[in-house]
C-alpha cells in the first residue's frame, strides 16, 4: 500500500481542472516521473507558487470538483511523482477520482463543512497529515491543533487501494 | 419502475458487481489514441500482460499531434503503430487516413445504439449521440479495457434534459450546450449520465447531437446520450444494411434502448431555447457563459475552427456561409482544421475550402492540435482566441492564453470583425 501521510498542501478553490494539474504539452512524456517538475504549473490561484509550495508536500486538501476536465491519468501520475498519493476534497470529478483509486491512490470525500473547518483551522499553518487506512481516520496536526477526521471508502475502492490498483484486481477477477 | 437508456445498456452488459454501487460492464469497443494509450501499452509490457481482449473491437488513431511535431510525439506514434501491428489491430488510422477521434470513429460506423465504449479521452461522451454508453476514462481503465474488455462504473444515475421550444435561426447546438452548461455548472452532472431529449434534439442531425453530447463532460457528465431514432438509423445505414432487412427493422431493434416512459431520473430539466441567443464563454470555466452580444467588440488575436466539438462538414458549411465573399480582419489570424479526411475532401468538393482560403484562413490537416495547445495554433502569453472547441481552461491553448468558446458561425463572424461578433445568420 502507498503512503498517505505527510505535510499538507491547501488549495483553496473549487473546480481545479486537470489542465491546471498537468498541462497538455507535457502529455508527450512516456515516463511518469518526467511529469514531476510540471505539477500544478498552470493553477490559477492567488498566492500559490508551484515553484516553492509543492516541495515536501504529501497530501492535498481542496474544495469541490477537483480534477475536472480531461481524462488524463497524467494528473494522478504527476501527483505521485511528487510523493502525493492522497487528495482530500468535498467531491471529485468522476474520471479523476477513478484514476486515483485505479493507481492505488486515494481521493477522499469529506462533507463541505468539514472541509471548511479544515481550511479555517489549518490552511495557514504548517500542517501534517497522518492517515490510517484500516481505521479510516485522517489526523490533521499543527502547532498544538489536532483533529481526527473519520472517512469511509467503499469496499471496491478499499480493494483497489489494497491491491495497488485496478489492473491486477481486474486481471484476477474478470 | 422503468429504465433509462444507460440502465438498459448496463443491464445488457453487466458481468459483475464487486460492490453495491459498482458495475463491471462488457465493452463493445475500446478506442485508442497516441497520448493516453502508449503508457498503457508500456505498463502492460512491464506486467508481462501484453495482450488484447479482441483486436476487432479495438480501434486506434493517431490524432492529437499529427504529423508528429518532435521526437517525443514521434515515439508515441511508434509505440502505438508497433502495438497495433503486433496484435493484428486492423482499424488503425495513421497519417493520411487519420482524423479527430470523436469525428472519425462515428464516420466509420464504429458506434451503434446500445454499445458500450471507452477511450482514454474525456470527450468520448460524444458517441452517446448514437444511443450508446460511451465514457472517457484514464489510462488504467483503458489498459484493463484493452486487456479484459471490461470497465467498472458506478450506477448510472441520469439527468434528463428536455430541450424544448424552437431553436432560432443562427443559433446552433453549440449555443444550446453552452447554455446548458452555464445553467447546471461544471459540477452539475458529475457521476451522472445526461439524456438529451425533447423536440429540438429530435430535429437535430447526428452532427449536432454529437456537438451536444461532446460537451456533457464539461458539466462533469459521464456520458451524454440521445435516444436512437430514424435519424440515427439513416446515418448508420451504410454500415448496418447487411445486418437488417430495412431501416425500419433496424429502428425496431434499436428501440430496445429507448428510455421507458416511467424511467427513474435523478433530475429532469426543461431547457427552453426559443429565446436563446448565440453564446460565448468568458473566464476559465466552460460554465462562464453569456450572450455573444454582451461580449461583442472584444478583440481576438486568433480564430480557430476545429476539434471534436465543431469541425464536421455541417460546421464547415455554416462557417463558410458566413465567410463567403468576405475577408478576415487584418488583426486576426484564422485556422481551420477539418476534423477528418472525409470532411476535408467533402469541403474541397463543395468549394468550402476555397471560401475559407479566399477569406484568409490557414487550413491544416485533421488533428486535435491547437484545441489543447499541442500544435498547429498554440497561443502566446496574453493572446485571445475565439475557438469552436470545448475548453477555456487557463492555459488550454497555450500558457497565458485566453479562449472564448463559440459556435462555427460566431467564430467565422469574429474572424471577419476581428472582435467577438454575432453572425449575420442570427438576427435579434
Amino acid at each position: 500500500m502507498k503512503s498517505f501521510s505527510g505535510k499538507a498542501l491547501f488549495l483553496d478553490r473549487p473546480d481545479i481542472n486537470t489542465d491546471e494539474i498537468i498541462p497538455a504539452k507535457y502529455l508527450t512524456e512516456i515516463s511518469r516521473d518526467a511529469l514531476a517538475p510540471y505539477l500544478l504549473e498552470d493553477l490559477k490561484l492567488d498566492g500559490f507558487d508551484p515553484a516553492t509550495d509543492i516541495a515536501g508536500k504529501r497530501v492535498i486538501i481542496t474544495r469541490a470538483n477537483f480534477g475536472c476536465g480531461s481524462s488524463r491519468e497524467h494528473a494522478p501520475w504527476a501527483l505521485a511523482a511528487n510523493g502525493i498519493n492522497l487528495v482530500v476534497g468535498e467531491c471529485f470529478a468522476r474520471i479523476f477520482r477513478q484514476n486515483m483509486f485505479n493507481c492505488g491512490m486515494m481521493a477522499v470525500e469529506l462533507p463541505a463543512d468539514t472541509i471548511a473547518r479544515l481550511f479555517s483551522t489549518f490552511a495557514d499553518l504548517e500542517t501534517t497529515v497522518q492517515t490510517d487506512v484500516d481505521a479510516g481516520t485522517i489526523t490533521f496536526s499543527a502547532e498544538g491543533e489536532s483533529k481526527i477526521i473519520p472517512f469511509t471508502l467503499s469496499g471496491f475502492d478499499a480493494d483497489l487501494v489494497t491491491a495497488g490498483g485496478w489492473v491486477e484486481y481486474a486481471d484476477a477477477n474478470f | 419502475m422503468g429504465k433509462t437508456i444507460a440502465q438498459k445498456i448496463f443491464d445488457d452488459h453487466r458481468v459483475g458487481t464487486p460492490d453495491t454501487d459498482v458495475h463491471v460492464i462488457r465493452l463493445d469497443a475500446v478506442f485508442c489514441h497516441e497520448i493516453t494509450t502508449p503508457p498503457a501499452i508500456v505498463d502492460l509490457q512491464q506486467r508481462c500482460k501484453d495482450r488484447v481482449f479482441d483486436p476487432a473491437r479495438i480501434k486506434v488513431v493517431i490524432d492529437h499531434v499529427s504529423p508528429a511535431k518532435d521526437s517525443k510525439t514521434a515515439l508515441q506514434g511508434m509505440i502505438l503503430r508497433e502495438w497495433a501491428r503486433r496484435h493484428g489491430i486492423v482499424d488503425f488510422f495513421d497519417i493520411g487516413t487519420n482524423g479527430v477521434c470523436h469525428a472519425l470513429f462515428p464516420e466509420k460506423g464504429f458506434v451503434r445504439p446500445g454499445y458500450t465504449v471507452i477511450m482514454g479521452d474525456s470527450h468520448t461522451c460524444t458517441h452517446g449521440a448514437f444511443g450508446a454508453f460511451a465514457a472517457g476514462v484514464g489510462t488504467t481503465d483503458l489498459e484493463v479495457g484493452i486487456l479484459k474488455g471490461v470497465c467498472a462504473f458506478r450506477t448510472p444515475e441520469t439527468i434528463r434534459i428536455n430541450i424544448t421550444g424552437t431553436l432560432p435561426d443562427g443559433v446552433f447546438a453549440k449555443d444550446v450546450i453552452l447554455s446548458v452548461i452555464g445553467r447546471i455548472g461544471v459540477n452539475g452532472a458529475t457521476n451522472k449520465v445526461i439524456e438529451f431529449a425533447g423536440l429540438v434534439v429530435d430535429a437535430m442531425d447526428m452532427e449536432a447531437r454529437m456537438t451536444l453530447c461532446n460537451m456533457a463532460i464539461e458539466a462533469g457528465g459521464t456520458c451524454g446520450i440521445c435516444a436512437p431514432d430514424r435519424i440515427t438509423v439513416d446515418y448508420l445505414w451504410p454500415f448496418i444494411k447487411d445486418k437488417y432487412e430495412s431501416p425500419d427493422e433496424a429502428l425496431a431493434a434499436f428501440s430496445k434502448y429507448l428510455p421507458d416512459s416511467d424511467a427513474s431520473y435523478d433530475q429532469t430539466i426543461d431547457h427552453n431555447v426559443s429565446n436563446l441567443t448565440p453564446m460565448v464563454t468568458f473566464g476559465y470555466k466552460p460554465d462562464n457563459v453569456k450572450p455573444v452580444s454582451e461580449m461583442a467588440g472584444t478583440p481576438v488575436d486568433q480564430v480557430y475552427i476545429g476539434s471534436c466539438t465543431n469541425a464536421r462538414i455541417t460546421d464547415l458549411r455554416i462557417a463558410a456561409r458566413v465567410l463567403a465573399g468576405k475577408r478576415i480582419s487584418d488583426t486576426v489570424r484564422a485556422i481551420l482544421s477539418p476534423a477528418t479526411p472525409k470532411v476535408y475532401n467533402q469541403a474541397l468538393e463543395e468549394g468550402l475550402i476555397k471560401t475559407f482560403m479566399d477569406a484568409g484562413f490557414c487550413v491544416t490537416n485533421p488533428t486535435c492540435g491547437a484545441c489543447l495547445g499541442m500544435s498547429n495554433g498554440v497561443l502566446a502569453n496574453g493572446e485571445v482566441c475565439a475557438a469552436t472547441t470545448n475548453r477555456n481552461f487557463n492555459g488550454r491553448m497555450g500558457k497565458g492564453g485566453m479562449v472564448h468558446l463559440v459556435s462555427p458561425a460566431t467564430a467565422a463572424a469574429t474572424a471577419i470583425a476581428g472582435t467577438i461578433a454575432n453572425s449575420p445568420l442570427y438576427t435579434e
